[in-house]
């Protein structure tokens, strides 16, 4: 059995505003191994980028555990957490990923710079890995001479050059044609396998869930099920109802049962709540 | 790293930040400029008073330090030398004339001042030599009326007063020439003070009889630590005068006050909209970055980091536009003509300078204070 990477328990986050308290994430129990690539899917406003942020040690949980690598984040001050960002996680946003004046291969080296990590060496895993991602004719290019999707596989190569031990991926395909966003999941995924990181991908798109290995639904701020079948998954990512899918997700299973999703009938929860 | 961050930003919105430097160096410039005009109308006041070997001036009491107002007994100068503490006193008189000279230049209007040869105020000659008797029909000029009109030591020169009614004109030797000490705007010419007394322009031609009237006395003290006391000591002893230190001296003269009041309020006004510019540009850029500054603190970059980075970036761009302003200062400066009172001192070009470099810093301020901010949330959208 691969060794658990990433757990959290019964974490709770509460947003206060004055007389308004919003639970956003309420009680999630979730683990993610070591070389397992995870799905974190729901409408908006389920908590998964809540959850997202406090994985990557951006917020703080007003109840609960979170444990990354051995260590207890929430425990953790500013600037340890910054430190343990820098070391322990990679990176890739909807938007933004980039930093604008500097080129692709710079882009990737930064991460190892803030890890005091660059170098000879540094600079030729940087160009290996980008060369890896397809992109060794675009290394001493800015990002506004990148597409879309070149820009994206960057982030991937920021976001693993430093061997994080996890990898945080918030709805990488947002920008992204069918075909692009295929290639950078499938990549991301890949890499994530061979270097056997714990890998979340926050994501809307369904499809997007045929290169994970476990979905995780959340719906009003709770862990509404986890799917680790993966005739399951593949279903589920190969509907070409995405919308309806989608829409399905929105629903609270608990209340709906057996599944409401007519153009997934074969579509079965594994696992309710804590996997 | 913060340097990096810094570095790689300019050098690849290169043109952005140059024509940002540009604004900061025309900021300069003006303020360079202004700071000169300052201090070059204010030399343009002061330079003979501020160049006296004296300590003190003795002025006509109730004159308000008034040269021109200011009449002294030539009695008062016997009174004034005799008490001890006073090493030596020297009586001045001013009147303004016309140089002309016979080589063709064109005539220059100039501060005629009488002076007791050896005495304070009696100036002495770097070319040539100082006036060295009370009757020598010869006269010490100011560098820039030789430069200007082409004259050297022995030269004669023709000084156009007014006598009565009737234009005059002395035909004098020029038997030394001195450093720049203009007064009261113009450039100096210096003789004896009984020649400038014969000289000097007169209403009343008739009475020939008439005594030396000189304007002030310049008074050196055996204790030049004693300005105050011997100040308060000489008007108690020596009765219708009143007596100063030199500073206080130009400072009262009139205009001098509201003219640098006016050039410091103008410089001053340059200074906050220097900061004002800096300001506004940082914060628009930094507003502009808020997502990539989240991004960068959400991938694990330390505050001070990007702090620093920011803090380096406005302290670079600052320095190329002061180096960039002061240089085509300096270039200006060197091709003005000598006429213009523009004058850089190495204190107030300095002063200036080190001024304007804490300009961009203290404008920067809000945008530094807007990058630490940046919540690396903003990372995700939150």
């Amino acid at each position: 059995m691969k060794k658990t990477i990433l757990e959290t328990r019964e974490v709770v986050k509460i947003y206060e505003s004055g007389n308004l308290v919003v639970k956003a994430v309420d009680g999630v129990s979730i683990s993610v191994a070591a070389g397992e690539f995870v799905g974190l899917v729901g409408p908006s406003g389920s908590g998964k980028t809540t959850m997202l942020a406090m994985l990557a040690g951006l917020l703080n949980p007003s109840e609960g555990q979170l444990i990354i690598d051995g260590q207890r984040i929430n425990q953790m001050n500013d600037v340890q957490r910054t430190r343990f960002r820098r070391e322990k996680i990679g990176f890739t946003f909807q938007a933004n990923n980039l930093v604008p004046y500097l080129t692709a291969l710079e882009n990737v080296e930064l991460m190892l710079r803030l890890n005091k990590k660059n170098g000879r060496q540094g600079r030729k895993k940087a160009r290996q890995l980008l060369a890896r991602l397809g992109l060794e004719d675009r290394l001493n290019n800015l990002p506004s001479q990148l597409s879309g999707g070149q820009q994206q596989r960057v982030a991937i190569a920021r976001a693993l050059i430093h061997e994080p031990s996890v990898v945080l991926a918030d709805e990488p395909t947002a920008s992204l044609d069918t075909e692009r966003a295929n290639q950078v999941v499938g990549i991301f995924a890949d890499l994530i396998h061979e270097q056997n990181k714990a890998g979340i991908m926050v994501t809307h798109d369904l499809r997007m869930c045929k290169f994970v290995d476990k979905v995780i639904q959340m719906v009003d701020g709770k862990v509404a099920r986890v799917i680790t079948d993966r005739a399951t998954i593949d279903q589920l990512a190969g509907s070409s109802q995405f919308d309806a899918v989608s829409e399905s997700l929105t629903q609270n299973p608990s209340q709906h049962q057996p599944l409401l999703i007519p153009h997934v009938p074969k579509w079965t929860a594994v696992a309710v709540g804590a996997d | 790293m913060a340097f990096y961050l810094s570095i790689k930003e300019i050098w690849r919105a290169k043109g952005r930040f140059f024509l940002f430097s540009l604004v900061i160096a025309l900021i300069t410039f003006l303020v360079l400029f202004t700071a000169g005009l300052g201090e070059g109308l204010a030399s343009a006041n002061k330079e003979y008073l501020e160049k006296l070997d004296a300590d003190v001036l003795v002025f006509q009491e109730d004159t308000g330090y008034s040269t021109i107002e200011s009449r002294l007994d030539y009695r008062i100068l016997k009174n004034v030398r005799r008490w001890d503490g006073v090493a030596d006193a020297g009586a001045i008189g001013f009147s303004n004339v016309t140089l002309t000279f016979p080589n063709g230049a064109e005539a220059i209007d100039v501060s005629l001042i009488g002076v007791e040869p050896g005495k304070p105020g009696s100036p002495p000659a770097y070319l040539g030599e100082a006036i060295r008797t009370k009757q020598a029909k010869v006269v010490v000029i100011d560098e820039r009326i030789a430069e200007q009109a082409k004259v050297q030591v022995g030269d004669f020169i023709s000084i156009k007063t007014t006598q009565g009614a009737e234009e005059e004109y002395y035909d004098i030797k020029v038997a030394g020439i001195t450093d720049g000490r203009q007064y009261f705007f113009q450039p100096s010419v210096f003789v004896s003070l009984q020649i400038w007394d014969d000289i000097r322009p007169k209403a009343d031609v008739e009475n020939l009889n008439a005594p030396l009237i000189p304007n002030i006395i310049a008074v050196r003290l055996g204790d030049p630590a004693a300005v105050e006391s011997m100040s308060r000591f000489l008007e108690d002893r020596v009765d219708g005068i009143e007596v100063t230190d030199i500073k206080t001296a130009y400072e009262s003269s009139p205009g001098y006050a509201e003219q640098q009041s006016t050039l410091n309020t103008m410089k001053g006004f340059t200074f906050l909209i220097g900061v004002l510019v800096i300001g506004g540009f940082f914060q628009i850029q930094t507003l502009q970055k808020v997502p990539q500054i989240g991004m960068l603190k959400a991938i694990g970059t330390a505050n001070h980091v990007v702090a620093n980075a920011a803090v380096l970036q406005i302290i670079l761009v600052t320095l190329f536009g002061v180096a960039l302003g002061g240089l085509s200062t300096f270039g200006l400066a060197i091709g003005l003509p000598a006429g213009i009172p523009v004058l850089f001192t190495s204190t107030s070009i300095l002063t200036t300078l080190v001024a304007l470099m804490l300009i961009g810093p203290i404008g920067g301020m809000v945008s530094i204070r807007l990058a630490i901010k940046v919540e690396p949330l903003t990372a995700l959208g939150m």
